[in-house]
C-alpha cells in the first residue's frame, strides 16, 4: 500500500487551510464583520474558510424568504389602521396543516358580516412556513415575514399568534419585499387610473 | 444528441391470457388485472418471456368499501415505460401470493403492505409489521381506520374555530383518549415478541469447519451516529464476519400516505418537501409529474427548463453530501463532509433565493412554478455550473479517490452484482454501480431530459468504491446538463394562466417517476374527481434499496457494514415516511 493518495489528500487539506489565512491577509479586517466580507464568503468565487459568525454577522435573507405569516394593514392619516384583510378564508382553506382560524366581524346593529376579521390566529407550532397562504391572498394582505429570530422560553403560552401580535404596516411590507411591493403597487396604481379614467368618461 | 428514443411497447397481456388477465377499462386507469390463483404464473412469465425483470413497486388501494387493490409496477431493465397491473382482493380477510420467489425486491414492500392494510402475503419469509410496531391496533391506511386526534375526513377542516374560538391542538392530550390497543392487548402485562421474530429471522448456517464457536447478535442503532437518523441493523457475527442482517425501519413514521390522502392535491406539495428532506425539488418534481400526468396538462418551456436546472442542482449537492457523509462513515472525521457541505451551501442558497425555503422549498405547481428566477440568480447558477462546482468536483475527486484507506475500504466490499441488482428492485447509483446502465431520464424520459447531452454513467463491479465512482461522475454530467440548460432557457411564462389553489384532477390514475439522486422516486395518485387523492403512494427509493442491505453484508466484516450503508445513501425521512 502506497501513500502517494493520502500525501495528495493532505495537499488539498492544506491548500485550504492555507487560503483561509491568505484570503484574511488580502482582504484585511473587511473580510469580517461588512457587509461586503459576507456578500464574498457567499460567491461562487469563495476562497478558504466561509463560516458566516452569527449572531455578530448575518446572512442578507433573499426577498423570497418565508417564515412566519403577518396581516398587512395601510396607514391612513390620524393613525388610523385600514387593515387589508376581508376575511374570505382562502388562506385557511389552502393552508396544509389548517393553523390558520378566522372569525369574520358582524355589524352589531344590523347582525351582517363586515368583510374585516375580528379575530385572526394563526398557530405557529402548527405552521410549517409553505407560503401558500401568501401566495394565494387575492387582497395582498397576508406575506410571509422575514424576521426569523422568535426563539422563546416557554411552550404553551405565545404559539397562537392573534391578530394584535400578526399586523404590521404596509411599510414594513415595502422594506422587507421591495420588488414585489413595487410591482404590486404600480399594479394597483393603474388598476385606480383605469378605474378614474372610466369613471371620468362615463361623467362625461 | 436528438436520436430517436425507442420505446416500447406493452404487449397485449389481455389476449395472451384471456381467461386471467383482463385490460383495466375504467376511465382514466392503465394496465391489466389478473386472477389472484393467477398471478405468480403471470409474474414469472412477463419476467422469463416479456422482459419486464424489474419489480419497482407495489402498493395497495383501498375502494372503500368494495375491495383492495394490489398494484404492481414494473419495467424492463432495458429501458422503456411502466407496466402496471393489480390484483382485485375482497376486503374480508385479504390474501394474495408473495411475488418473493420471482421477485425478491418486494420483500420489504409487501411487508409495508401488510403493515399498513392487512394484506396476507402468502409465502411470504418474514411478514412481519415494518413501519409500525407490533402493538399497534388496526391497518392505518385502510380507509375506515381513523388515527389520533382525528378531526374529518379531508381538508380544509371546519371544526378549527368551533364557536369562533380558536382551539389548539396541545389541548388534545395523546395520553387520554388516543392511544387504542388490539382486542386483549394490556401494555402492562405485554412481553414485546418482536425482537424474537426478529432475531429469528436471521438465518444461522451449518457449523462446517468443526470448531464449536457461538454467533453474537449484535444491534446496530437506533440511535448510533453511522446510521445517518435513527435506523437499527440487527446483525448476527461470527466473530468480526457479519453471517445475516436485517433492517430495522419506522423509528420515523409519521403515514406521510395518510396525511396525503386527506389533503388537498396542492396541499401535499409541502408535504413532499419532507419525505427525503435533502433534497426538496426532486420529491417536487416527482409529484407534479404525477397529477399533471393525471390532469393532462405541461408546463411552459421556460418552467421546464428551470425544473431542470432545480432538479439537477439538487443532485448535485445531494451527490456530494453523501460522498462526504460516507468518508465520514470510514472514519475521515469531517474533513471531506464538510468540503462537500460548503458546496452543498452555495446551491442552497440559490434554492433559498428562488422558492424561499433552503431545504423545504415547495416550489412546483401543478402546471408551472411558484415563481420565476429572480434577477441575478441565473448569472449566480452560471458561475456554479461552468467554473466551481467543477472546479470542486475534481477537487474532491483528487482529494478521496486515489487515497489509499479509501480504496482499502471500499473497493471489493458489498458487491451486488447486475442480476441480484436487478432482482432486489436495487435502483439509482447502485443499480449503475452494478452495470446495468439504468437511468429513467435515459430510459423513460420525462420533462425535457430527452434535448440534452449527457452520459449514463456505469461501472461494472458493484461495490462501495464503484457507487462512489459513479456519484462523482454523475455530478459532472449533472453539471453538463446544467450548462446546456443554462444556455438553452428561453424567456416566458412559467405558469399558464393563474396558478389555482383547487385543481380539478379528473379520476384515474397515474404513476409519475423521476430519476431522484437516489434513484427512482415515483408517485403513485389514484384520483376519483375529489378534492383530495384516494390513494397517494409514495415509491420511496432509499426504503427499496434497503432489500439489497442483508446480501451485501453478508460474509463482510462489521465495520464494514456501516460503509455499506453509508454507500447505499438512505434518508431516513424517505425511508420512514
Amino acid at each position: 500500500m502506497g501513500i502517494r493518495g493520502i500525501i495528495k489528500g493532505l495537499g488539498i487539506t492544506f491548500k485550504h487551510l492555507f487560503e483561509t489565512y491568505s484570503e484574511d491577509l488580502k482582504q484585511g479586517p473587511d473580510r469580517y464583520k461588512t457587509a461586503e466580507g459576507i456578500q464574498d464568503r457567499l460567491s461562487a468565487d469563495t476562497k478558504g474558510i466561509f463560516t458566516v459568525q452569527y449572531p455578530e454577522e448575518k446572512i442578507p435573507v433573499p426577498e423570497a424568504f418565508r417564515y412566519i405569516p403577518f396581516l398587512i394593514y395601510d396607514e391612513l392619516e390620524g393613525g388610523e389602521r385600514d387593515i387589508r384583510c376581508t376575511s374570505c378564508g382562502i388562506c385557511a382553506k389552502v393552508c396544509p396543516p389548517q393553523c390558520i382560524w378566522i372569525t369574520r366581524s358582524v355589524n352589531p346593529e344590523t347582525g351582517r358580516p363586515i368583510p374585516k376579521p375580528e379575530k385572526f390566529f394563526i398557530d405557529i407550532d402548527i405552521c410549517m412556513n409553505c407560503g401558500y397562504c401568501a401566495e394565494y391572498c387575492p387582497f395582498e394582505a397576508i406575506r410571509m415575514d422575514h424576521d426569523y429570530e422568535i426563539a422563546g422560553f416557554d411552550r404553551m403560552n405565545h404559539h397562537i399568534y392573534d391578530m394584535e401580535k400578526l399586523l404590521k404596516p404596509a411599510s414594513y411590507y415595502a422594506k422587507t419585499h421591495p420588488v414585489q411591493y413595487a410591482e404590486e403597487e404600480t399594479a394597483r396604481l393603474e388598476k385606480e387610473a383605469k378605474k378614474a379614467a372610466a369613471q371620468a368618461a362615463k361623467a362625461a | 444528441m436528438s436520436d430517436p428514443i425507442l420505446v416500447s411497447t406493452i404487449p397485449d397481456f389481455h389476449i395472451l391470457y384471456p381467461e386471467n388477465v383482463h385490460q383495466d377499462e375504467r376511465p382514466g386507469y392503465t394496465g391489466f388485472i389478473v386472477q389472484s390463483p393467477f398471478l405468480l404464473e403471470f409474474a414469472k412469465a412477463i419476467r422469463d418471456d416479456w422482459g419486464y425483470d424489474f419489480l419497482t413497486s407495489v402498493t395497495a388501494v383501498d375502494f372503500f368499501p368494495e375491495t383492495f387493490e394490489v398494484v404492481y409496477h414494473l419495467f424492463r431493465s432495458l429501458g422503456g415505460g411502466v407496466l402496471t397491473f393489480k390484483v382485485v382482493l375482497p376486503r374480508e380477510n385479504p390474501k394474495i401470493d408473495s411475488l418473493y420467489n420471482i421477485f425478491p425486491g418486494s420483500e420489504l414492500q409487501e411487508r409495508e403492505v401488510y403493515d399498513m392494510y392487512g394484506i396476507v402475503f402468502v409465502n411470504h419469509p418474514d411478514l412481519r409489521r415494518i413501519l409500525l410496531w407490533e402493538g399497534f391496533a388496526g391497518w392505518p391506511l385502510r380507509k375506515d381506520w381513523k388515527e389520533a386526534y382525528f378531526e374529518e375526513e379531508s381538508k380544509p377542516f371546519s371544526s378549527r374555530w368551533p364557536n369562533g374560538e380558536a382551539v389548539r391542538s396541545e389541548s388534545a392530550n395523546p395520553f387520554h383518549a388516543n392511544l387504542k390497543y388490539p382486542p386483549g392487548f394490556d401494555p402492562e402485562k405485554w412481553i414485546p415478541d418482536g425482537e424474537d421474530a426478529l432475531y429469528m429471522g436471521l438465518k444461522q448456517p451449518e457449523n462446517s469447519d468443526g470448531m464449536n464457536t457461538d454467533y453474537m447478535i449484535v444491534n446496530l442503532g437506533p440511535q448510533h451516529p453511522s446510521t445517518h437518523g435513527v435506523f437499527r441493523m440487527a446483525a448476527l457475527v461470527d466473530g468480526e464476519t457479519v453471517v445475516d442482517l436485517k433492517p430495522v425501519v419506522g423509528y420515523l413514521h409519521r403515514n406521510h400516505e395518510k396525511i396525503g390522502e386527506r389533503n388537498t392535491y396542492l396541499q401535499n406539495m409541502p408535504f413532499t418537501d419532507r419525505i427525503d428532506y435533502i433534497n426538496a425539488m426532486s420529491n417536487n418534481f416527482g409529484y407534479a409529474l404525477a397529477v399533471e400526468k393525471l390532469m393532462g396538462i405541461k408546463p411552459p418551456e421556460r418552467a421546464e427548463y428551470i425544473r431542470v436546472i432545480m432538479a439537477e442542482l439538487s443532485r448535485i449537492q445531494s451527490h456530494f453530501m453523501v460522498t462526504g457523509f460516507l468518508l465520514n462513515d470510514l472514519g475521515a472525521f469531517f474533513t471531506p463532509a464538510l468540503y462537500a457541505l460548503k458546496e452543498r451551501e452555495l446551491i442552497l442558497d440559490i434554492f433559498e433565493e428562488v422558492s424561499g425555503s433552503r431545504m423545504m422549498c415547495n416550489y412546483f405547481r401543478f402546471g408551472g412554478l411558484a415563481r420565476d428566477l429572480p434577477e441575478g440568480v441565473l448569472k449566480k447558477i452560471h458561475d456554479l455550473a461552468f467554473n466551481r462546482l467543477p472546479r470542486k468536483i475534481d477537487e474532491m475527486d483528487e482529494l478521496l479517490t486515489e487515497n489509499e484507506i479509501v480504496t482499502a475500504r471500499c473497493k471489493g466490499i458489498g458487491i451486488l452484482s447486475a442480476e441480484r441488482a436487478i432482482a432486489l428492485s436495487a435502483v439509482g447509483p447502485i443499480l449503475r454501480a452494478s452495470g446495468v446502465p439504468y437511468d429513467i431520464r435515459r430510459a423513460d424520459p420525462y420533462s425535457i431530459y430527452d434535448r440534452f447531452d449527457f452520459d449514463v454513467i456505469v461501472r461494472y463491479h458493484g461495490d462501495i468504491y464503484d457507487r462512489y465512482l459513479v456519484r462523482i461522475e454523475e455530478m459532472r454530467e449533472s453539471a453538463r446538463i446544467l450548462q446546456q440548460a443554462i444556455k438553452q432557457i428561453p424567456e416566458g411564462p412559467i405558469f399558464e394562466g393563474k396558478s389555482q389553489y383547487q385543481v380539478k384532477v379528473p379520476p384515474g390514475e397515474s404513476y409519475g417517476r423521476v430519476e431522484g439522486p437516489r434513484g427512482e422516486l415515483g408517485f403513485y395518485v389514484v384520483s376519483n374527481g375529489q378534492p383530495n387523492p384516494v390513494r397517494y403512494h409514495i415509491r420511496a427509493p432509499s426504503f427499496i434499496n434497503l432489500t439489497g442491505l442483508q446480501e451485501m453484508c453478508r460474509n463482510e466484516k462489521i465495520a464494514d457494514a456501516v460503509a455499506i450503508l453509508g454507500s447505499i445513501d438512505i434518508v431516513l425521512g424517505e425511508v420512514d415516511r
